[in-house]
């Protein structure tokens, strides 16, 4: 049995939304993702699913607000503490499972009212770790990108090509605000905020609301006929926050695992030859590159095929032609479901300026950023 | 009553917080939310005197707390409608502590009011309602189960003092016959 998503909805996609509260974008989102899918939710959706943080809410025990503005009172819904590409996961699972024939995945995020961002970050990190007192919790990152460059033989200025591949190539993207037309000198000589990272390959933070519509293939004719397939879908945990003494200092095995996973149950032996592109992680620059290698997507050169154009829009395997989350932003929880609308909507051919010419399959990977060791990645096509 | 003195070594908090093992943390967690569409008229309603529920063009229920969305139709509510502040007292509760679980000098005492505007069926379980503080209710009033159904309309604070809040209203109190 195939899992389809039949419908796509967003609003947002902006450094502040301040019109709506955030229960209004999940209605807005949710309203176009029906609309999409020609579902009624209070008739044809089983199980509604929401993927959020209490913290990033800065409401506790916030699942109590999910099913109002989704459609969902009264109906079976549950909320996973943890990106949106995991909340796929379960519902792949669910409608897999035969119990759920139609399943709704949502995610938001409004960081543009958390006014103490760095400081949610901080109590993220084991209290024992926290009265150190490090002034910015970015550090995780600076950390992995020094010992990544270290052991792949990657340079500052391939970190910085990443940051000029995928904020020029945002410019076509509307929903990607932090675009610019930026050149590899201007990244070069701007101060490090963390290093090696500037602050063109650090991505800035955006508010959506996201809501992705599941379906199981018996059903899934009934609701329009726009279907893009989840060949497979998996996601892991490295250690986790709690001991970031034994992460895997330049890797990221949770990837690595969420790959081997997802490509085991899309029956992918060889991604690069079996997939069009990708949309995967970079909320760092040095993160594009450590996800391709993790996700076996260019083995431990993948610096190399970058610096001859092999990722580009245009190259032998494109990556992030969306302009990645370095120009959309990071969207919190519902990061993971930002890049798995981007592959959605070139594999429907809706992708408008970024539009990508005969695409069929795509890997999506993400990860929940610092200072989580949690990745998901799903194998998206369409027939 | 207080317990009596017990014998012992008796530790003061800050030799507890002393003892190692205890990690202390305070979180500096503050946010700036967006009342939204809704919430923003609401609020700005208050300021005037007034409560203002919005229409479900389909249920044609008036949601109080107003929301761009009826949650049971799953569409836009449309037009804004002003309520009357009355309605009755759906249930209420006397608490003697506070939210730091400390013990109030003066119990308060909180209820849940069904305002009285359209839509609703008599006797549904929903309704366009309002969470606030009662005054001019007793202890006994509650505890006896009197103050269900009791008739009660909001005690505006005077207009330059409103600030478009909850605060507006200072609290619901019984109607006089």
């Amino acid at each position: 049995m195939r899992v389809a998503v039949v419908g796509v909805g967003w609003y947002g996609f902006k450094p502040v939304v301040p019109e709506l509260s955030f229960r209004e974008m999940m209605f807005e989102a949710a309203v176009r993702a029906y609309e999409d899918a020609g579902v009624d939710p209070r008739r044809d959706v089983d199980a509604f699913i929401s993927c959020q943080e209490d913290f990033w809410e800065g409401v506790a025990i916030s699942n109590e607000f999910a099913p109002e503005p989704i459609g969902g009172a009264l109906r079976p819904t549950i909320t996973i503490t943890g990106d949106g590409l995991q909340c796929v996961g379960q519902a792949y699972m669910m409608v897999r499972s035969g119990a759920f024939k139609v399943v709704v995945v949502e995610a938001h995020a409004k960081p543009s009212s958390i006014v103490t961002l760095q400081e949610v970050y901080e109590l993220s990190l084991d209290p024992f770790i926290r009265t150190l007192k490090i002034p910015n919790p970015l550090f995780q990152a600076g950390l992995d990108a020094v010992a990544y460059m270290r052991r792949s033989g990657a340079s500052r200025e391939h970190l910085a090509m990443v940051a000029v591949k995928n904020k020029t190539r945002g410019l076509l993207n509307p929903r990607a605000s932090y675009s610019a037309k930026v050149t590899l000198d201007e990244v070069l000589n701007s101060k490090p905020v963390v290093y090696p990272l500037t602050r063109y390959e650090i991505a800035g933070f955006t508010d959506v609301a996201i809501n992705v519509v599941l379906a199981s293939e018996d059903v899934a004719r009934r609701f329009g006929d726009k279907h893009v397939w989840i060949d497979g879908v998996w996601w892991a945990t490295e250690v986790g926050t709690g001991v970031i003494e034994w992460h895997e200092w330049g890797r990221m095995p949770s990837m690595k695992t969420a790959a081997l996973g997802a490509y085991k149950l899309a029956g992918i032996e060889d991604p690069l030859r079996q997939t069009d592109f990708a949309e995967v992680e970079d909320r760092f620059s040095y993160m594009e590159l450590l996800a391709l290698e993790e996700l076996g997507l260019g083995g431990d050169g993948v610096h190399r095929l970058l610096e001859q154009g092999y990722y580009n829009p245009g190259g032998g395997y494109p990556v992030n032609p969306s302009g990645g989350s370095l120009s959309i932003g990071v969207t919190l929880e519902a990061t993971g479901l930002s890049r798995l609308l981007e592959a959605i909507l070139q594999l429907r051919g809706e992708a408008g300026g970024v539009q990508l010419k005969d695409v069929r399959r795509a890997i999506v990977a993400s990860w929940r950023g610092p200072p989580t060791y949690t990745s998901a990645v799903a194998v998206v096509s369409k027939d | 009553m207080k317990p009596e003195r017990t014998p012992g070594r008796y530790i003061r908090e800050e030799d507890l917080r002393r003892l190692p093992g205890v990690i202390e943390y305070k979180p500096v967690a503050r946010y700036s939310y967006s009342a939204g569409q809704a919430l923003s008229e609401f609020l700005r309603g208050l300021k005037e005197g007034r409560i203002l529920g919005k229409l479900c063009p389909s249920c044609r229920r008036v949601l109080v707390p107003p929301r761009v969305y009826c949650e049971f139709c799953f569409i836009h509510t449309t037009e804004w409608v002003e309520v009357p502040g009355t309605g009755v007292v759906e249930t209420a509760v006397v608490s003697y502590i506070g939210t730091a679980r400390e013990r109030l000098e003066k119990p308060e005492i909180i209820g849940v009011i069904r305002l009285d505007a359209p839509g609703y069926r008599e006797g549904s379980f929903d309704f366009a309602g309002l969470f606030h503080r009662l005054c001019g209710v007793t202890e006994d009033d509650v505890k006896s189960g009197r103050v269900i159904g009791m008739r009660v309309r909001p005690r505006w604070r005077p207009p330059e003092e409103r600030r478009g809040s909850m605060l507006d209203i200072e609290c619901f109190e019984p109607v006089q016959p």
